[in-house]
């Protein structure tokens, strides 16, 4: 049987095997830890806290400012030795609480557990937001706002992304075979709440361990273990919903308009966590891994851990790193050093050698209109790309450039070796800037 | 035989006097210095200018129109003839050029991340306000390179722009351009100049650059009317910079730099002065 998927998309070795026979370790808390304020899509909290201050596990550290946005907690017990500016991945210094742990790890009471059966759809959101889980696949979308949507909107599909299509990642793949019931959990949770009629968990047809053991699990429930075809941006949230439903999500909307809702299988979990037993989002699984480190792992990491300290536990480096990226090889964020925390986001640390990130010189577009075939969302990268590099921004937004979702395709089957997606991303960046002054 | 001469002799006679009539009463007046500068324009018609053809470029400068350094082809020397012809005196006092004021490169200059987007400043900055932690440094990306038509900027193979003395018209597109205004016009005799375009205070720069100005006064201290400090950084008079050289042994981070004597020696913009010197020399 032909495996479902979407059109267009690229096949990039998965590399997948240095870290996906590694069972999930507890990484040792470190010296210091470094809670960024602004982790997740939405507005930064604000920090609660002063210093000096005894805190202790899962305090909430900083309080959520708006609707879109979330507290942060303490990862551990401890003092608060600062709250200042701090290096961030996101390539600048931003407000941060600075946490010495004093080694007791004790929890804080701020959260009870509950029995979900006595909540009301409204009380388990509310918990979700106060414990601060956001999407755990990488853009650390609050997932209360997802789980709230406005009442026209009836949610009718649930999908579960299992896919991790990002090469070198397997922190999901383990999350699925080593806490199947933690992820039903906040499965059976999030349909409670969204009243989805059906509900589907799509994994990626190269991890059929996965498969079989979450449709093992899931005999006796409504729901749907679905294999979807290995391709690459396979885990988008709109690739997702068309390989699922066939729908599209309609230029600018949202998945919610077309009554279909997206969460990654690891915030499935950390709802379970949140609603069942009170405790906030303040770990995560993170792959550590690729040629420059020497023993890759599957780690289960605090929020706010260093970098350093990950490449520490994993058995330091073979060499010196030609590339430091957080999160996967085609949408990471590329790190200067080891300075930065973890974050929510930080679905995996990747470490590749200087002879693994070679750059190749540009040269002219021959047309071959290879990134017209790989791009997911059936743009026209070449000429968007041509257009935003002259600063045509009318132009470049006629050619919908604000439907791209960055997965770098194109950029990554050009023969040309043209930054495509830099140059979109830029032309995007531009609009948007434009936009804000206008309003202003 | 004799006819046909005679007759086509006539023709010949009253066309030629009739043509003779309509060019003077008909005449259309072409300014001189137009057809004068149509002589000077390479004759290219390359468009680089903005307009249709040199014809064009020549029409728009003699109606005051537009700049003199709008030909890239044409280079200095078109400028100099067309600054004859339009009764310019290309004075050294009212040349200006363009200097960038920064010094700090990838060795010297702390980086904030490890940037690998397009290959230009704006769009460099547009990413968490640029790779470098300075707010005001030099990128290095060579948009200003790129944008000028006099290929009068070179950069070093550490990521610094440096702009030739020698080849810098003063038309300001690297200005334009740059996202970060660490281009400034300055007078062409001035060769002193404060390479810092960092308005942090001194313990911050210090921090991230190890020859940024610091703002502590040295300089202003050692020669009060050549300098002015704002915001912590440092800035020539251009109007009184006779003994601005004075402090430049003083100065701590060794960002002051006089060009005509090429000191303090190592600077990063050791490139500029080597092979054009040019202004008041002591």
């Amino acid at each position: 049987m032909k495996l479902k998927t979407f059109t267009g998309g690229i096949h990039p070795p998965d590399n997948k095997q240095w870290s996906s026979h590694k069972a999930i370790e507890d990484c040792p808390l470190p010296a210091e830890f470094v809670v960024p304020l602004a982790q997740h899509i939405g507005a930064p909290s604000v920090a609660c806290v002063e210093v000096g201050q005894r805190v202790a596990r899962g305090q909430e550290i900083g309080s959520a400012k708006g609707f879109v946005s979330v507290p942060m907690h303490a990862p551990t017990s401890g003092e608060v030795i600062a709250v200042e500016n701090r290096p961030h991945p996101w390539g600048t210094s931003l407000p941060a609480v600075v946490i010495r742990p004093d080694g007791e790890d004790r929890w804080s009471t701020e959260l009870q557990p509950a029995d979900p059966s006595e909540l009301t759809p409204d009380e388990i959101v509310e918990r979700v937001r106060l414990a601060g889980v956001v999407g755990m696949g990488g853009a650390a979308f609050p997932a209360h706002v997802k789980m709230s949507p406005p009442p026209e909107k009836q949610i009718h599909t649930l999908i579960f992304n299992g896919i991790e299509c990002e090469p070198y990642l397997t922190a999901d793949h383990r999350m699925m075979l080593e806490e199947p019931e933690r992820i039903l959990q906040g499965v059976a949770l999030l349909q409670y709440v969204l009243g989805a009629e059906r509900v589907v968990i799509g994994i990626e047809a190269n991890k059929p361990d996965a498969i079989a053991l979450l449709k093992k699990h899931c005999l006796e429930t409504p729901v749907e273990v679905m294999s979807l075809e290995v391709k690459y941006p396979q885990g988008a949230e709109k690739q997702l919903i068309a390989a699922v439903t066939g729908l599209e999500v309609p230029s600018g909307g949202l998945p919610m308009d077309i009554g279909v809702a997206v969460h990654n299988v690891s915030t499935a979990a950390a709802i379970t966590d949140a609603v069942l037993h009170g405790r906030p989002l303040i770990e995560r699984v993170c792959t550590v891994t690729g040629p420059a480190i020497r023993e890759p792992k599957n780690l289960r990491i605090r929020i706010g851990t260093p970098l350093s300290h990950l490449v520490e536990v994993c058995g330091g480096l073979i060499e010196a790193p030609g590339k430091i990226i957080l999160g996967g090889p085609m949408m990471g964020f590329t790190q200067l050093g080891f300075d930065v925390p973890a974050t929510r986001g930080t679905s995996g640390l990747l470490l590749l050698r200087t002879e693994d990130v070679a750059l190749h010189a540009e040269s002219p577009c021959i047309r071959c209109a290879r990134c017209v075939q790989a791009c997911p969302i059936k743009l026209l990268p070449t000429t968007i790309a041509a257009y935003a590099r002259r600063d045509l921004l009318a132009e470049t937004a006629e050619y919908c450039v604000m439907d791209c979702i960055e997965c770098g395709s194109c950029s990554y089957v050009c023969p040309a070796t043209i930054p495509l997606v830099q140059a979109i991303r830029y032309g995007k960046a531009a609009i948007l800037a434009k936009k804000r002054s206008s309003q202003i | 035989m004799l006819a046909a001469i005679l007759s086509l002799g006539c023709i010949g006679m009253i066309a030629a006097i009739a043509l003779g009539f309509a060019a003077k009463k008909f005449a259309v007046y072409v300014d001189p210095r137009e057809l004068a500068i149509l002589e000077a324009l390479p004759g290219a018609n390359c468009g680089a200018c903005g307009f249709p053809g040199c014809a064009g470029y020549a029409k728009a400068l003699v109606a005051g129109s537009i700049d003199l350094n709008q030909c890239p082809p044409g280079g200095a020397d078109v400028v100099a003839k067309l600054a004859h012809i339009l009764g310019f005196e290309a004075s050294a006092a009212a040349r200006e050029i363009a200097v960038v004021l920064c010094q700090g490169d990838n060795r010297k200059a702390q980086l904030k991340y490890h940037y690998l987007g397009l290959e230009d400043c704006t769009a460099a900055q547009r990413i968490a306000d640029g790779p470098k932690v300075c707010p005001g440094g030099c990128l290095g990306l060579a948009s200003c390179q790129r944008v000028c038509p006099f290929d009068a900027i070179e950069m070093t193979a550490d990521g610094l722009a440096v702009i030739s003395r020698e080849k810098c018209t003063g038309c300001r597109k690297c200005i334009a351009v740059c996202p970060r205004k660490v281009i400034r016009m300055t007078p062409s005799e001035a060769t002193v100049h404060v390479l810092c375009n960092s308005h942090d205070k001194g313990a911050l720069v210090r921090k991230y650059c190890q020859i940024g100005c610091i703002g502590c006064n040295i300089c202003l201290k050692t020669v009060p009317d050549a300098y002015k400090i704002e915001n912590f950084l440092a800035e020539v008079v251009y109007e009184h910079d006779a003994e601005a050289n004075e402090a430049l042994p003083k100065c701590p981070t060794k960002c002051i730099r006089d060009f005509a004597t090429g000191y303090p020696e190592g600077s990063t913009q050791l490139l500029a002065s080597a092979s054009s010197m040019t202004g008041r020399q002591k």
